[in-house]
């Protein structure tokens, strides 16, 4: 239904989409994940039309985007960033001019006006004016707008930002609904928005796709590897010297590297990451206690699509900057992650 | 064609369901009906100067009252349009509704020309209260009313041109105050050229008020539809629009 190959946009100065190219299957959900500027605004906004890309190619229901625009255009439903609302229209009166937009008419539009409003939970402000909606309302107008014309593609810049937890379900649970009759492309920087609702995942940074996969398989990666929570204390009297631990615990067969999580008075908490089953856990307790420390605490803990995310777009330094020590081991931060070795590198 | 209808419909709709049109049309009558007083009241008293010098016979409503409101009217209308047609392109801009225009399958040309014909449309309105005047006068009086009808055309036709400029100046910003100011420096401009050719006959002066909007609109008041006049105005809407659809396309390459 979509496919995208070698798609690039610059801007004046910079490279907002370098390169990227994906496809998408008919009747399918699809999130496109990464954080801010990571190009996916820019990504939708050539795929509906509004944005000419700089090279490259993206066909949408088979029709190519710079030569059959109009057709393009025809097929796709399209909710951006900011509903495209006229503050001084009626509810009703805007969804029938953009039915009129998109090609319908008569009693064909009036059914379905009725319908889409029911559809997206506004038939309760019909007769407002849509500047005076609430951010909730404006959003769910935004998707009535995008579905109007039964488009064959929907495409959806962040429709869950800004609504409060109830809407955000609601609005997840309609955009699954829609997706039996919609090929769906839903852009996101929330990674359990994707979980829940997507069934392809294509994460984007920098202008770049890092990973595109699906759901089911990223889970499968992450349950893929195994990691270790442990508490180090030292011995009474004596003082703790955490480089010292980190670099004992890495020479553990299996290990494939370790990670000072935080410190408490005389001891520290460490992380180790393995591939699942490479590692023996007796083996880690075995090397602390023989080497005269004391282990209070160890748990193994699986590794949720956030890390993988956070990995794969580098950014796990400025989401978490409270679990990073000031004095970092020299070779944490050269490790590369495995999950990110194994996929493309993503860029530093 | 559709396309352009429902363009037209959705601005014309918005004018009337804002103030503004109200605004502007409350104005433009009363401005346009002092005026109107002012030039009646004077023809009635020269009248009868006349009448009682015994010179009767040379008193004319076409050329003494009609005339000089067709021109007075033709530059009122330079400071109605920027108001007209600020809004058309910036504020989508600003609303983020571009975006919806420019995503749905209707071409650039068919939303220019809605746009475009909505805010003749309104300015048609306006002159709607210039015709409850003259209608006056023929109650009371018998003027002639082809020259008025040719008249109007060439109001319809001098503004068709302003308002295609200016809609193009509204598609090159988000704030429609700029693109009102820019918009009215413009029409200020295409008035004022008209002067220079009264006390200069050099080629630069003959250039200048050959491309003022006022100097072409004299033939129209006398009720003589000039071919080169009709050309002029029609060739400026013709840029105004193409410019216009130049500009949206390069939106896309730029923004
Ligand atoms: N009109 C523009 N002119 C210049 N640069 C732009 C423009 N629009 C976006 N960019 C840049 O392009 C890059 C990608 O922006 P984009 O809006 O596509 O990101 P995004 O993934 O949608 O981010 P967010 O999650 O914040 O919405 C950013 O670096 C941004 O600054
Ligand atoms: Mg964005």
């Amino acid at each position: 239904m979509i496919t995208v190959k070698e798609l690039t946009r610059k801007y004046a100065r910079i490279t907002a989409v370098n390169h990227i190219s994906f496809s998408v299957a008919k009747g399918q959900i699809v999130g496109f994940l990464g954080p801010n500027g990571a190009g996916k605004t820019t990504t939708m906004r050539m795929l509906t039309c509004f944005l000419p890309p700089t090279s490259g190619t993206a066909t949408v229901a088979g029709f190519d985007v710079l030569e059959q625009s109009l057709e393009v255009r025809k097929h796709i439903g399209y909710l951006p960033e900011s509903p495209p609302l006229y503050q001084d229209m009626e509810t009703t009166d805007y969804l029938r001019f953009v039915g009129r937009l998109k090609g319908m008419a008569g009693a064909e539009l009036e059914k379905r006006v009725d319908y889409v409003m029911g559809r997206c939970a506004v038939t309760d402000v019909k007769t407002r004016l849509l500047g005076k909606l609430s951010k909730g309302y404006r959003q769910r107008v935004g998707l009535a707008q995008a579905i109007i014309h039964n488009p064959d593609v929907l495409v959806l810049d962040e429709p869950t930002a800004g609504l409060d937890p109830k809407q955000i379900n609601e609005t997840r649970a309609l955009i699954k609904d829609l997706a039996g009759e919609h090929t769906i492309i839903l852009s996101t920087h929330i990674l359990s928005e994707v979980e829940q609702t997507c069934e392809q995942v294509i994460i984007i940074n920098k202008g770049e796709v890092v990973a595109t996969d699906s759901v089911v398989n990223l889970q499968a990666r992450a349950r893929g590897v195994e990691t270790v929570v442990l508490e180090v204390a030292a011995a009474p009297g004596a003082v703790l010297d955490a480089a010292q631990v980190q670099q004992r615990l890495s020479q553990v067969p299996g290990v494939a590297q370790v990670l000072v999580k935080g410190r408490r008075d005389g001891a520290a908490v460490f992380e180790t990451e393995s591939r699942k089953g490479e590692l023996k856990r007796g083996d880690l307790a075995r090397a602390v206690i023989e080497a005269g420390w004391d282990l209070n605490e160890m748990r193994p803990e699986a590794m949720s699509l956030e890390e993988i995310f956070l990995r794969l777009t580098g950014s796990e330094a400025a989401m978490e900057p409270e679990v990073r020590l000031e004095e970092g081991s020299p070779g944490e931060a050269a490790a590369q992650p495995e999950i990110a070795a194994a996929e493309k590198e993503p860029q530093a | 064609m559709r396309n352009i209808w429902i363009i037209f419909a959705k601005e014309m709709k918005s004018y009337f369901s804002s103030p503004v049109a109200y605004i502007l049309l409350t104005m433009f009558a009363v401005i346009f009906g002092f005026f109107f007083w002012n030039m009646v009241g004077f023809f009635v008293i020269q009248g009868a100067e006349m009448m009682a010098s015994g010179q009767m016979g040379q008193m004319n409503v076409n050329e003494q009252v009609i005339r000089p409101l067709l021109g007075n009217a033709s530059v009122l209308g330079l400071f109605f349009i920027p108001m007209i047609t600020m809004r058309l392109f910036a504020e989508e801009k600003r609303n983020g509704t571009i975006e919806l225009l420019a995503t749905s399958p209707v071409r650039d040309i068919e939303i220019i020309l809605g746009k475009w014909l909505a805010a003749v449309g309104l300015y048609a309105c306006m002159l709607l209260f210039t015709a409850i005047s003259f209608a006056f006068l023929f109650h009371y009086g018998n003027p002639d009313w082809k020259p008025l009808a040719v008249g109007y055309l060439g109001l319809l036709l001098q503004a068709g041109g302003l308002l295609a400029v200016g809609t193009f100046i509204s598609t090159l910003t988000r704030n429609q105050i700029i693109a009102g100011a820019a918009t009215f420096g413009v029409c200020l401009m295409l008035w004022v050229f008209a002067w220079v050719s009264g006390y200069d006959s050099s080629t630069w002066a003959t250039v200048l008020s050959y491309l003022s909007v006022v100097t072409h609109f004299d033939s129209f008041g006398k009720g003589l539809i000039e071919s080169k006049d009709a050309v002029y105005y029609l060739t400026v809407i013709f840029l105004g629009l193409f410019f216009t659809a130049r500009s949206m396309e390069s939106l896309r390459w730029r923004s």
